[in-house]
This record gives structure tokens, C-alpha cells and sequence, in this order.
């Protein structure tokens, strides 16, 4: 609105390129900046293909390569005989996936009973569940670690999977989603019908909440991958890893047979990539939305 | 409302149940047990002894801690203050854009979807002192190189540069989600009282977006003061055989990472639950002063 009274107050201005070209250039403006920034943050990525392709000598000599070499099988080998990959990938995959299915039933259950009920409790229940939010994992780790022993769990994945197999985040991310996303209607003529709590979740919320689920299951999924510090602890056994601690292991064995590294590294990260590129768009559109409701 | 006799309640308690059955069990108890601890000697082999406030007038004499309480925060200074204001100026030009909007910020969420332990060696091979890209480019341009991993504040700004790049575009997607929030009638108000665009930030953009800076700043916080994973990864290693992790002179040893190497290298279970409840005080303290700082600069 201000623009046109501007502009038709003096029209003799409009009709010349110059404006018009700045006005294009200021479009483009924020473009440069945000371009530099997906430079800068895709470069560690780019050079980690180049480091994985090429061979470490080529890193040594005075005119270093910029672009990928024909070494990645060479490299990829070298990291299969130094460290055990494929178990601790299978490892890793066993840990997400059971981590990731159990969370989900589990907080979107429990999340659903939050959302749609209010029973004796449930109020201090949820507030309970904000609470242990905030407590720092290092005030149980050196306990949870004792516990394991006792339990004898130490050294199998069973220590990651089960203390993991319900989170708080998670419940409180459902019960925003499913308090939006059921109406109470449907419930409702699902009470008529007959239906009791556990028939509801299944007939009636499960099919409503599929894309909830999928966005919770990649983050869950993401994070069960990429965790290394309780790994790191809990899994005693240095033959018996997950991918993580499986790579930290190549970093320190290889120093600075750096392509070989970088390799292990491309490896450990090209599926999780995958995944995410894959379901990006709409995880994406589901962060910005949960971060509103958060 | 729903669920209000006795026979429709028990499957509503069975659905909650299962979360807070795992956190009595793996939350409250180890909890509670490493408060009993903290106050006992256990190397977890050799019987429990009473040690009283021993430990804890450890934690106040030991002089490593408080050089990893100082590495923390400026690690923490040093990458959060950059970076929000990075991710607010980001977030503000994603706003500002139409084209490539999903482009970007599936960019801008990529690195932290990426493992630590891979960003952490992505970032060696770049800054490697003699190995690294970017030593290489400035010897090839003659300009002196910097040794990263060798001094008291290169050590710290590498891992800071680290944590910088893997969260910068994460806080960026939830300044836009806020910005996304805001109406457009306030921008064009402003524009038509002519504000300019640097006006317009301060004046409208960031009080309106303050809920949701507390929150970036408060998560920050927590995690920031927990940093773990980079140093250990970077520096863990090189000095593992005296138990004496982060890096030439200990200028990456974080509290966490000093944490892990009493209780879990050292074997000293009941130092590291006292090292423990210590770093949950520290980052309680500071977390409520930046809620305070962050909520009051409200004029």
C-alpha cells in the first residue's frame, strides 16, 4: 500500500531501470548470506568424500587434491580390516530400530492418555514427567552403570535399548500433537460404539497420528544413531560396539591415515543422511510446527 | 469428562506406566544412589567407606575441576553468544526469502542430524596443525599457520567452532518457527512509520521473539555446560594413558568429559557422583541466571 502512493506521487522515477534493477538486487540480497552459510555448512561434507576418496599421501604432498580420487575401495578396505564394521553397524541398527519402535508405542500410548483423559493424577503425573526433563543424565550415570553390572547388562545392547525405551520428550511431544490432531467427536462415537481405551488407540488414534509418528521416529531414530556416550561406557567389550564408538576407535587406531578415517566416517554417516534427506522436506515443516506448540 | 469410574481408569494408568516405571528404576533410583555415593569411597571392587564431605571439599580444592569449570565457560561464552545471534540473523533472512526456502533449511538442519563423532573428525582433518586443509591454504598463500590443537585458546575456539557449526542452523529453525508466528501487520506498521530493516530487528523482531530466545538460550545453556562428546573425540585420546584428557595443557577438558575420565577411566565411582551433583549445581546456577538476565531485559 505505502509503495504505490509513493510511487504514483512521482511517476517519473518508476519508469527508469535503475530502480528496477536495485529492487531486484535487494531481492537477491539475503540469498548471498544464506548461500555462504550453506557453503560453509555442506563444505565439512564435500571435503569428507574428497578425503575418503583420495589417498592419505595425497593429503602430505605440497598441491593437495580438492576433488575425489579413485582410492575409496583402497580406504573402505583398510577400515573393514581395522575395525569390525558391519557388527557394530548391525549393532547400532538393532539399538535404533528397537529404541525407536518402543518409543513410539510406548509415549504415543502414554501420550494419548494424557491428551484425551483426565483421570485421578494425571495432572501431577505430567508434571512429574516436565520435571524429570531437566535432571542431567551425569547424576545417574555412575548408578545406572552399577546397576548394569548388577543386572548383568553391562556389555549388551539390552543397557542401551531398555533405559531408553521411554522418553519424557517424547510423551510431551505426542500429547501436543494428538491433543491438535484427534478430534474428541471421533472418540466419542468410538465410546458409543463400545470401544474401550486400548481398541480407541488402535482403530482410532493410530491411523490419525502416522505423520506425528514418523517425525518422533526419525528424531528418536537419529539420536539412538548418533549416541555415544553411554555406548561408549556401558559397552565394555571394545569387540562389541556400536558404529559410533565403533568409529572413535578408527580415529584413535589410524591418527592421521586421515582418508581411511574420513572413509569409516562417510560410511557411518551416508545412512542416517539417506534417511533424513529422504523424509526431509516434512520433518522439517514438523520441527518449525512443534517448535510454535513448544 | 472421560475415563471417571474405577473399571475405565486401570487402562489409562497401564498406558502411562511404562515411562515412569523405567525412570523409577534407571532415573530415581541411580539418582538417589549416586547422591549415597557421593558420599562414599568406591572404586567399584573394594568395600564401600564412609568418606562424609570429603569428596565435596575435593571438588572445592581440586584444582583440574576448576580449570575444567573455567574451560566450560568459555567454551560455552565463546560458542553460544556468537551463534544465537547468528541464528537470529538467519532465521530473520529465511523470513525475508520465497525461493529455496525448503533448500535451506533442510541445510541448515543437516549438521545437527550428523553424528558428534563424525563432525568431530570432519573437523580434524580440516584444522589438523600440520595436516589439516587449512593450514595447507595458508601456507599456499604464505600466510602463518595457526596450530589449533596445540594452544590454551585456539583449543578452545576449535571446539567452539565445532559446536557452532553443528547447532547454528538448528537454533535458526526455531527462531524462523517463532518468526513465522509474528504477524505481518506488525512489519508493515513498522514500515510504514519508517523503521528500517536494523530498526526493525531490534525493535520488533527480537521482543517479540524473546519466549522463544529464553528457550534457545536455556537449552543452550544445558547442553553447552555438558559438552562431552567433541573433546573427547578430539583430545580423549592423546593423553588417555595419565588419565589427564582435553588436550595440550587440559584446554579442552570440559567438566563432563573430567566427569567421565574420574568415574569411568579412574575407576572412581564415588568422586564422580560428587564431580556430578557439583556440575548440576553449576549448570542449575547458570541456567536460572540467563532465564533471569533473558526474562527481565523485558523494558
Amino acid at each position: 500500500m505505502s509503495t504505490r502512493v509513493s510511487t504514483s506521487t512521482r511517476p517519473d522515477q518508476i519508469t527508469t531501470t535503475a530502480p528496477r534493477r536495485a529492487r531486484r538486487m535487494r531481492g537477491l540480497g539475503p540469498h548471498i548470506p544464506l548461500m555462504l552459510t550453506v557453503i560453509v555448512l555442506l563444505f565439512p561434507f564435500y571435503w569428507t568424500v574428497v578425503m575418503a576418496t583420495n589417498a592419505s599421501a595425497d593429503f602430505y604432498a605440497a598441491t593437495p587434491k580438492l576433488v575425489p580420487g579413485p582410492h575409496l575401495l583402497d580406504n573402505i578396505r583398510m577400515v573393514f580390516s581395522s575395525i569390525n564394521f558391519f557388527g557394530s553397524m548391525t549393532n547400532t541398527l538393532i539399538v535404533a530400530t528397537s529404541v525407536t519402535v518402543l518409543v513410539l508405542f510406548f509415549d504415543s500410548l502414554a501420550a494419548f492418555a494424557f491428551a484425551k483423559f483426565t483421570f485421578p493424577g494425571s495432572r501431577v503425573l505430567f508434571a512429574i514427567l516436565l520435571l524429570t526433563f531437566t535432571l542431567p543424565a551425569q547424576l545417574s550415570t555412575v548408578s545406572q552403570f552399577v546397576l548394569m553390572i548388577n543386572l548383568g547388562l553391562v556389555g549388551t545392547l539390552q543397557a542401551l535399548i531398555i533405559p531408553a525405551a521411554a522418553n519424557a520428550f517424547g510423551i510431551f511431544w505426542m500429547r501436543q500433537y494428538i491433543s491438535g490432531a484427534v478430534p474428541d467427536e471421533l472418540l466419542d462415537a468410538g465410546t458409543i460404539d463400545g470401544c474401550g481405551f486400548f481398541r480407541q488407540y488402535y482403530y482410532v488414534v493410530l491411523p490419525i497420528i502416522r505423520p506425528g509418528l514418523a517425525f518422533l521416529g526419525i528424531f528418536t531414530f537419529v539420536g539412538a544413531w548418533n549416541d555415544y556416550g553411554w555406548p561408549l561406557i556401558v559397552l565394555v567389550n571394545p569387540d562389541r560396539v556400536t558404529l559410533q564408538v565403533a568409529l572413535a576407535q578408527l580415529n584413535l587406531a589410524h591418527g592421521t591415515d586421515y582418508s581411511v578415517v574420513m572413509a569409516g566416517a562417510l560410511l557411518a554417516i551416508i545412512p542416517l543422511v539417506l534417511v533424513f534427506l529422504v523424509f526431509a522436506r516434512q520433518f522439517v515443516a514438523d520441527a518449525v510446527k512443534g517448535a510454535v506448540r513448544g | 469428562m472421560r475415563g471417571k469410574s474405577l473399571g475405565r481408569t486401570w487402562p489409562l494408568y497401564t498406558a502411562v506406566s511404562p515411562y515412569y516405571l523405567l525412570f523409577a528404576v534407571f532415573g530415581l533410583f541411580p539418582i538417589g544412589f549416586s547422591a549415597y555415593l557421593a558420599f562414599h569411597r568406591w572404586d567399584g571392587l573394594n568395600p564401600v567407606t564412609f568418606a562424609g564431605l570429603d569428596q565435596f571439599r575435593f571438588v572445592w580444592a581440586d584444582d583440574t575441576f576448576r580449570l575444567a569449570v573455567v574451560n566450560t565457560l568459555i567454551i560455552w561464552v565463546l560458542s553460544t553468544v556468537p551463534m544465537l545471534l547468528m541464528s537470529l540473523g538467519l532465521a530473520s533472512l529465511l523470513n525475508s526469502v520465497r525461493r529455496f526456502k525448503t533448500f535451506y533449511q533442510v541445510v541448515l538442519f543437516l549438521p545437527s542430524v550428523t553424528s558428534i563423532v563424525a563432525i568431530a573428525i570432519f573437523f580434524k582433518a580440516i584444522f589438523d596443525n600440520d595436516y589439516g586443509v587449512l593450514n595447507d591454504t595458508l601456507k599456499g598463500f604464505g600466510i602463518p599457520t595457526v596450530q589449533w590443537f596445540s594452544g590454551y585458546w585456539s583449543i578452545k575456539i576449535l571446539i567452539s567452532l565445532l559446536l557452532t557449526w553443528q547447532w547454528v542452523g538448528y537454533n535458526a529453525i526455531i527462531y524462523y518457527a517463532g518468526l513465522q508466528a509474528i504477524s505481518s501487520d506488525v512489519y508493515e506498521a513498522a514500515k510504514i512509520d519508517g523503521a528500517g530493516p536494523l530498526r526493525t530487528f531490534w525493535s520488533i523482531t527480537v521482543p517479540l521473539l524473546r519466549p522463544v530466545i529464553l528457550f534457545t538460550v536455556i537449552i543452550s545453556t544445558i547442553t553447552g555446560m555438558q559438552t562431552f562428546t567433541e573433546p573427547q573425540v578430539l583430545f580423549g585420546a592423546n593423553t588417555a594413558g595419565n588419565g589427564n584428557a582435553g588436550g595440550p595443557g587440559q584446554a579442552g577438558l570440559t567438566m563432563v568429559l573430567y566427569f567421565y575420565q574420574q568415574a569411568f577411566v579412574n575407576n572412581n565411582y564415588g568422586y564422580g557422583a560428587a564431580l556430578a551433583y557439583a556440575i548440576f549445581a553449576i549448570v542449575a546456577v547458570f541456567a536460572i541466571i540467563n532465564w533471569r538476565i533473558v526474562a527481565r531485559s523485558d523494558k
